[in-house]
């Protein structure tokens, strides 16, 4: 497995490392497991709701005769599936298991862990149905009815706890930047949450109150949920599969508290131009342009991490999608600190050119680190290699492509909109009408997606069911053949 | 960083430090905004204090019943999701020029409101004046034949139909006073002997747009003619 000029990277330098790192992902294996599945189950429900509300937002008759099938059901169905679905069940496989392995402690109650998360999907279920069925909120981000939000509260506060409690009882001095983002995102997560619920639902403030609470929580679910999830499973694999450490500690510092600290200001510029204070969006507005800082500064960290090993992202399925969605991290967190601008916002508020952006975000950037992270967690978890390459590369080329023309399309086509929505003597309804091409682009770009997801869940299904028919083969599976470099 | 208490105070702090700043403290400056009339008055005892006249109408209005039922269909059927109910001021945008509204929407019309819709996408028009516009008469008939199907009323929308919100039955005996009014030769009407009648949910939900309305001042924004 390895070669004696080159450390394996997923190894460390002892055989006592090693075997002790084995024993953890021995021990936390169930449930990461069971998360992973769930993951991708969610991801495939997810997909059939987005690909419907892609193909009604140009073709409005597209199965219309059934209520729970109109249009703002399905969407939001889409949305949760895969913000709390795939989002929170791939953190609590990849996350979790990140955090396990770099505090090196024996994993304790992973029984809790398991029943916590078997919860966590059923309350996603019922609330999904729960939004079809037409109980669904109307609050963008917290769409899940009112009965559902305390199973999921619940069974979330034990997977949140377990992974405190880990960082607790770690072993060893150091402290890695990914537990800084781990823990941080696993205590954030459940303060917004309950927050917003209360905030909105439970006990709703008065007014427009609720709105800048419902931003406040939906922003900060991407800057300190999902986005220092994916930080730091990137601040991990990189690494790691490239056997060099990170390219400044001190960046990382400083990248790690801009974020903690500009980013949860930021989720007001959803509301410029909106009936609320001036000062507030001001603020708002500030924090999203101060947001360049942290940005900048981990991309720094990771890009020049990777430079001169160009072949080893080739080469690796793990970092080909990593470092796909490190550079969309610093694209995407660029063009939000511009659309936080006033004269931006002014275009692109209200368009699909936000609709986009959060794709940008949640796919291009969140998702494809954590594609990445699978492909390197699950071989340590089965002691078993992915079974084809060719699947790894149609998932990566499918989504990589497939999300690139998402953005592209629905940024151009949402900026002519807002350009000519901003025009009164263009009529509306031919402003909704030039949308048109742009969305269908948008429909095409999802089967492509489609295309990608099938090819992953083909690929895992094959990996989990077929082990006799797996080889177990002497190296990892690669993208390219070629011998130079390093491993994996 | 490898202090656990210290870096869980940062972490701590960091988020305490965006909710006090921007939640607890619009809840200060909003949370007790109360309902006014259109304009205030010098008070008698202290004329730097103005004050509301007695007897007038106070702003904004109260929702009633089937407005608030009605409101419940629109929540239900997820409408926010191509829809806004917020305006935004003349020059930022073309909201006031599109027709809209007379005037930018202000924290205080959102009070009366369990739930503020504001809404983040316009694939559809804005709706926050909806009930004070072009279709005040003839409003009520409009708004069903849009809702049955958007095609009628607004050729290539891309609204979705809402036609499970409607009945088709046949004419028994006399045509009912709901039947939706279609225009003449219109390819969605239903066969002769049948008619297309509203639910309840569909008169509530239409109810709930035409009470729709910006079209008083309030102190801190005036319609200006």
């Amino acid at each position: 497995m390895s070669n004696s000029s080159n450390e394996s990277p997923y190894s460390s330098n002892s055989l006592a490392v090693r075997a002790e790192l084995s024993a953890i992902d021995a021990s936390i294996r169930s449930a990461s497991l069971f998360f992973v599945i769930s993951a991708v189950s969610w991801l495939l429900i997810g997909t059939v709701f987005a690909l419907l509300a892609a193909f009604k937002a140009h073709e409005p008759d597209f199965a219309s005769t059934y209520e729970f099938l109109t249009f703002g059901r399905v969407r939001s169905a889409h949305l949760n599936a895969m913000a709390l679905g795939w989002g929170n069940n791939i953190i609590f496989a990849v996350g979790l298991w990140i955090m396990a392995r770099l505090c090196r402690a024996p994993i304790n109650h992973k029984g809790i862990l398991l029943i916590a998360g078997i919860f966590w999907n059923i309350g996603l279920t019922v609330g999904i149905f729960g939004i079809l069925k037409g109980d669904i909120t109307s609050v963008e981000w917290l769409e899940i009815p009112h009965y559902a939000t305390p199973l999921l509260a619940i069974s979330y506060a034990l997977i949140g706890v377990w992974g405190v409690l880990a960082f607790r009882f770690r072993k060893g001095e150091h402290v890695y930047v990914s537990q800084w983002y781990i823990l941080a995102a696993l205590f954030w997560f459940p303060w917004l949450y309950v927050i917003a619920q209360t905030m909105i639902i439970w006990f709703p403030a008065r007014g427009v109150v609720q709105s800048v609470t419902n931003w406040w929580f939906a922003h900060n679910v991407l800057g300190l949920w999902l986005t220092p999830m994916a930080l730091g499973t990137a601040y991990y694999l990189i690494p790691k599969v490239l056997g060099r450490p990170i390219y400044s500690y001190y960046l990382s510092v400083l990248g790690f508290w801009a974020l903690a600290i500009f980013y949860n200001w930021a989720g007001v510029h959803h509301l410029i131009g909106g009936p609320i204070p001036v000062w507030l969006i001001s603020a708002g507005i500030v924090a999203s342009v101060m947001m360049v800082i942290p940005v900048i500064v981990v991309g720094i960290n990771h890009h020049m991490s990777v430079v001169g090993l160009h072949k080893e992202v080739w080469r690796s399925p793990t970092l080909r999608f990593i470092v796909f969605g490190a550079i969309s991290y610093t694209l995407v967190s660029l063009t939000g600190s511009a659309m936080a601008l006033r004269s931006v916002n002014e275009v692109t508020h209200f368009t699909h050119f936000t609709v986009g952006h959060s794709h940008h975000g949640v796919y291009a950037f969140f998702t494809m680190i954590m594609f990445g992270g699978v492909y390197y967690m699950m071989p340590r978890l089965l002691k078993r290699e992915w079974p084809s390459a060719s699947l790894i590369k149609i998932h990566f080329w499918a989504s990589a492509i497939g999300i690139t023309v998402m953005v592209v399309a629905l940024q151009t086509g949402g900026w002519i909109q807002g350009l000519e929505m901003n025009n009164a003597e263009i009529p509306f309804l031919e402003t909704v009408q030039n949308t048109i091409p742009w969305l269908k682009a948008r429909s095409i770009s999802g089967v492509m997606l489609t295309i990608g997801h099938i090819a992953f869940a083909i690929n895992i299904a094959w990996m989990l069911f077929a082990a006799g028919a797996v080889r177990a083969k002497q190296g990892p599976t690669l993208l390219d053949d070629s011998k130079e470099g390093g491993i994996v | 960083m490898k202090n656990l208490p210290l870096l869980f105070c940062g972490i701590f702090f960091a988020l305490a430090f965006s909710f006090t700043g921007l939640i607890l403290s619009s809840h200060i400056q909003l949370g007790s905004l109360t309902r006014t009339t259109e304009t205030l008055v010098p008070s008698d005892e202290d004329p730097t204090v103005l004050v509301m006249p007695e007897g007038e109408t106070l702003f904004p209005a109260m929702p009633g019943g089937i407005e608030q039922q009605g409101k419940d269909v629109y929540i239900s059927m997820g409408c926010i999701y191509c829809h806004t109910q917020q305006i935004r001021r003349s020059g930022f945008g073309a909201d006031i020029d599109r027709g809209w509204g007379s005037r930018q929407t202000v924290a205080r019309d959102y009070i009366t409101q369990d739930r503020v819709l504001l809404g983040t996408m316009r694939a559809g028009p804005d709706l926050a004046n909806v009930g004070g516009r072009i279709f005040q008469q003839g409003g009520r008939d409009w708004h069903h034949l849009h809702l049955y199907n958007p095609q009628i009323t607004s050729e290539g929308s891309t609204m979705p139909p809402f036609a499970f919100l409607y009945e088709l039955r046949e004419i028994d005996g006399t045509a009912s006073a709901d039947a939706l009014k279609f225009p003449p030769d219109s390819k969605y009407a239903p066969e002769a002997g049948y008619e297309v009648v509203p639910t309840r949910r569909a008169k509530a939900l239409v109810e709930y747009l035409l009470s729709l309305k910006i079209n008083y001042s309030l102190p801190e924004a005036p319609i200006s003619e």
